[in-house]
């Protein structure tokens, strides 16, 4: 395949960045995309230019890095998927192809494709653990059975990987499905109920100070999600937070 | 010259050991611990543990990682499940038989004591995750469930659905978070460890790169704990992370710290095969598929050529024309033999010619009879009588599906085939690095103060890990053991005081550094960093890959010494300094893997015996199996760096079986 890539640059957050456009050949359908970045990568550093930067690392669609825009759409045209995981079989012979990194005010652009997803983090410092001592004197691990239903559904929630789809996809930047996703891991589970009402209080307030959306129930987050979250689990973080504030 | 010492307590009963060692050690006085300063370089399941635990204890804990944040860590990829004697299966468990099945899986090449300490804390392990929130697989009446992996007759492993891995990570991962809340650790993501700084022979701080604008810092701590996983890229292709790297270890190696058996690495039998010269990685397929899939090859040389060109579909070859050479040469364990047996085997087919992939690198992993046994199963089941061939089918899938659906729903996405319609194409990859750093007892490097956990070092696996045990070892290490050891030793530091970054020592590390970097920019080469990899990744696979040889390890040697010389001079790095390049952060790791590499090699020659994943072609028992030399290799070879790969020096740790008796693995 012979592509036409039109790509996002820009040298660092200040600069103003513009569209550049490339042109690979030979491109094998069995290609990852992102093995298809590298080969433009190697062309450009052969020929002297400075390659695109572009976040990855397990390139096995768990690590939640690989985060682009492509053709209009994060992570690109295939659903349920990360941006490792897509095929050049998805894209057909003298393509133009779109790439840009995810916008969100929350996400500044750190160079090219690569955008500083911190924020996300700093919610969870806020409140997304359960306050427990890593010393070992934990109780037996039977003591506290849970449902299998519960189980598995605290385990779908924790399947997020963190990687901000939701977000960019958003029109409103909203961080809902993220932040919906690790309220309901907790949520369901017997561990850390104790802190459950100052947890969702306090990753709420961070979600809001880090610029984040609000939620306007489009639902294009649930939608463009790798690891299909559901749209319940804000429906589950709005409970709680309503259970939080009445309590107290 | 340091001594090699394991510093395991003497005396005690095995079983007494780890109990008594913890009573007898140094403490350090809450209030004292405060006013000491731990560096911990990598977040995954080893370093965030640490960090957490160390964190909690009271330490002012500061933790590296390259990545964005510590959930990325390539912790978070592990699948299958994690080990722990838990007996709740009331399947006869224990910590002995966990101990004795590790200690026979590595082919006798691990330390006892630290084999046994593990199998101890492993089921504390577990309470702890569970306590996290971390959600296991529960069965119906809520308790925790357990699978079986390979080399083993219990059903000890713990598993978050194909996701274990991910959940224990995200579970030490906030662990650290709430430690973050405190202002116990400060977390430094984007930074790579460039140098360890030794202070009057003590590990006493760290040159770190912000890979974000380029600046190189320097942070100085009382104790450095190492915990950068492991180094199966020097292969380029592997199941690693494109990131994984050997830079920390290595770099700390040149500063004195011994390498241990750098040349036992695991090769995993079960993974998608390359398809190009294009390709950056390779995907594991679980270990678990070998329940149920049988693996064979055609047993005429025709029937692979007409696959090859797409005349006939494996579906097509009559079954008395498959050679299912598990089945036929390991007849008690078939195809369910250990990683090391299978990844050997399937090897050889291939290389007799019999590959049934374009590459000629690739063996049929066949789930046509298990969907046939489970649909006729499933018609018995429902009162289907003379179920029709589609029905069969259909109910079969069904089942398969859903044992392996995301495994099979992975396969077709990245090789566009149906594996339910047709059969699987797998080949072995390398997969995890059983050398590592030498510890001690104590987890301490030859160098003061310095520790090392996790892959990163290589105490518990021996010369082959077992399936589950790698995130059973990297949380022992780092929720359970090391905040003991440590102690012990920074007991003697609470007068210290900070540790000064104005010094000489930190000087000459930085200028190293920066004059490292600084050539990186400025050679004006014709090469990019990836050219390199991809010729040492190559000379790894063909001569120090699953099978090796005298001849082939020399050349090696050889080869890898030319293309480091090359690499010094041709490789071309463009960008800058101060800024996010990416280029620049391979160029380095490279230039690390491009040493190792030699020593692996080196290590691999001098280990004149077959054992574990490593197989001597000179070491064979008479029908072509491995050979194990008890007699004059039962020792961990541990290197000292003088200045070259090629000069270091080999120090042995002799190793001492009292518990458990010396054996030939067998499998037939
Ligand atoms: C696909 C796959 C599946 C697996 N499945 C299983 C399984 O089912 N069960 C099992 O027990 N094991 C499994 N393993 C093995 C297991 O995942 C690893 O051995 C284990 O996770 C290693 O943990 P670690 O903490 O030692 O290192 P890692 O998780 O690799 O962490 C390394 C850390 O070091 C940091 N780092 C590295 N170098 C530097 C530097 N120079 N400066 C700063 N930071 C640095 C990184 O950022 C990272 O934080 C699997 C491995 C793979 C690849
Ligand atoms: S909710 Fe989905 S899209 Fe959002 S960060 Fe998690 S995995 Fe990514
Ligand atoms: S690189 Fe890890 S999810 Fe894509």
């Amino acid at each position: 395949m012979n592509l036409t890539l039109k790509i996002w640059r820009q040298k660092g957050p200040q600069d103003k960045g513009q569209m550049v456009d490339y042109k690979v050949t030979d491109i094998s359908e069995h290609m990852s995309f992102l093995e298809m970045m590298d080969v433009l990568n190697e062309q450009l550093v052969n020929s002297g230019d400075e390659p695109v930067a572009f976040d990855h690392d397990c390139r096995e669609g768990i690590c939640g890095m690989c985060s682009m825009y492509i053709n209009g759409e994060a992570h690109g045209p295939d659903r349920g998927i990360t941006t490792c995981q897509l095929h050049m079989r998805s894209f057909k012979d003298g393509d133009t192809i779109y790439i840009e990194p995810f916008r969100a005010a929350a996400f500044p652009v750190v160079k090219d494709l690569v955008v500083d997803r911190s924020s996300f983090d700093r919610i969870q410092h806020a409140g997304g653990y359960i306050s427990v001592n890593t010393s070992g004197n934990t109780q037996d691990a039977n003591s506290i059975p849970i449902s299998k239903v519960d189980a598995d559904e605290a385990m779908d929630a924790a399947t997020c990987i963190g990687c901000g789809a939701c977000v960019a996809t958003c029109k409103n930047s909203s961080a809902m499905l993220f932040v919906g996703a690790k309220v309901s891991q907790y949520a369901l589970l017997p561990q850390g109920q104790v802190e459950a009402a100052d947890r969702v209080m306090n990753m709420v307030a961070q979600m809001d100070l880090e610029g984040f959306g609000n939620c306007t129930n489009t639902g294009a987050c649930e939608v463009e999600c790798p690891k299909g979250i559901s749209l319940e689990n804000i429906a589950r973080m709005n409970r709680e937070y309503m259970k939080a504030t009445t309590k107290g | 010259m340091t001594t090699l010492n394991s510093k395991v307590p003497k005396g005690d009963n095995l079983s007494e050991k780890w109990s008594k060692y913890k009573e007898h050690i140094n403490l350090v006085n809450p209030a004292n611990k405060r006013n000491i300063d731990i560096i911990v370089v990598g977040t995954g399941l080893a370093g965030g543990s640490a960090a957490a635990t160390l964190a909690e204890l009271g330490y002012n804990v500061k933790a590296f990682c390259y990545q964005d944040s510590p959930r990325r860590a390539h912790s978070i990829a592990a699948q299958g499940g994690i080990n722990a004697a838990k007996n709740y299966q009331g399947d006869g468990d224990s910590n002995y038989r966990l101990f004795y099945d590790t200690v026979k899986g590595g082919d006798y090449r691990s330390r006892e004591a630290n084999v046994h300490r593990l199998a101890e804390v492993s089921g504390n392990i577990i309470d702890q995750c569970v306590a996290q929130g971390v959600p296991f697989a529960r069965d119906y009446g809520g308790l925790l469930d357990n699978r079986s992996f390979g080399g083993v007759l219990v059903s000890r492993t713990f598993y978050a659905k194909g996701q274990t891995g991910q959940q224990l990570l995200l579970g030490a991962y906030s662990a650290m978070n709430r430690q973050i809340a405190r202002g116990k650790i400060t977390m430094h993501n984007r930074h790579e460890m460039l140098d360890v700084v030794k202070v009057g022979g003590k590990a006493r701080g760290i040159i770190a790169r912000n890979l974000i604008t380029g600046e190189i810092e320097r942070h100085s701590a009382h104790a450095v704990v190492i915990a950068s996983g492991g180094y199966g890229n020097v292969y380029f292709l592997s199941t690693n992370a494109m990131g994984s790297n050997a830079t920390a270890a290595w770099k700390i190696h040149k500063k004195g710290a011994y390498f241990a058996n750098p040349c036992y690495t695991q090769i995993h039998p079960t993974c998608i095969p390359r398809s190009g010269d294009y390709q950056s990685k390779l995907t594991l397929m679980s270990e678990s598929l070998r329940n149920d899939g049988r693996i064979w090859v055609p047993k005429n040389i025709e029937d692979v050529k007409a696959i090859r060109e797409g005349k006939l579909k494996p579906t097509q070859i009559a079954e008395e024309n498959r050679d299912y050479y598990l089945e036929r040469r390991y007849p008690a364990f078939g195809n369910l033999v250990p990683r090391d047996v299978a990844s050997r085997a399937a090897k050889e087919r291939c290389d007799a010619g019999y590959g049934v992939n374009a590459t000629g690198e690739a063996v049929y992993l066949d789930f046509a009879s298990a969907i046939q046994r489970y649909g006729k199963e499933q018609a018995k089941i429902h009162n289907i009588n003379n179920p029709s061939e589609s029905k069969i089918l259909e109910l079969g899938e069904a089942i398969v599906e859903a044992k392996y659906g995301n495994l099979f729903q992975m396969y077709e996405k990245i090789v566009a085939e149906d594996p339910y319609k047709t059969p699987m194409m797998i080949y072995p990859a390398t997969h995890y690095t059983m050398g590592g750093v030498w510890v001690d007892y104590n987890l301490m490097t030859t160098v003061e103060g310095l520790y090392c956990i996790g892959e990163a070092n290589f105490s518990d696996h021996g010369a082959n890990r077992l399936g589950a045990s790698a995130l059973m070892q990297g949380l022992a290490d780092g929720y359970f053991v090391l905040p003991y050891t440590i102690g012990d030793y920074l007991a003697d530091d609470i007068r210290t005081g900070t540790i000064s970054i104005d010094s000489k020592e930190f000087d000459d590390a930085e200028k190293e550094v920066k004059e490292r970097l600084d050539f990186f920019i400025n050679n004006e080469g014709t090469h990019s960093v990836d050219y390199y990899h991809k010729k040492l990744g190559k000379i790894m696979w063909e001569k120090c890959g699953m099978a090796r040889n005298k001849k082939g390890l020399e050349e090696a040697i050889q080869e890898i010494q030319e293309v480091r010389e090359d690499f010094w001079k041709n490789v071309k790095v463009p960008g800058s300094l101060n800024e996010f390049n990416q280029e620049l952060e391979k160029a380095g790791r490279v230039a690390d893997f491009l040493e190792l590499g030699e020593l692996f090699a080196k290590d691999a020659l001098n280990r004149e015996e077959s054992c574990g994943g490593h197989f001597r072609e000179e070491h064979v028992t008479e029908d072509g199996e491995a050979k194990r030399d008890d007699k004059n290799f039962a020792y961990v070879a541990a290197w000292e760096y003088t200045g070259k790969p090629s000069e270091a020096i080999l120090h042995k740790e002799q190793l001492e079986f009292k518990d458990i008796e010396l054996k030939t693995r067998s499998y037939k």
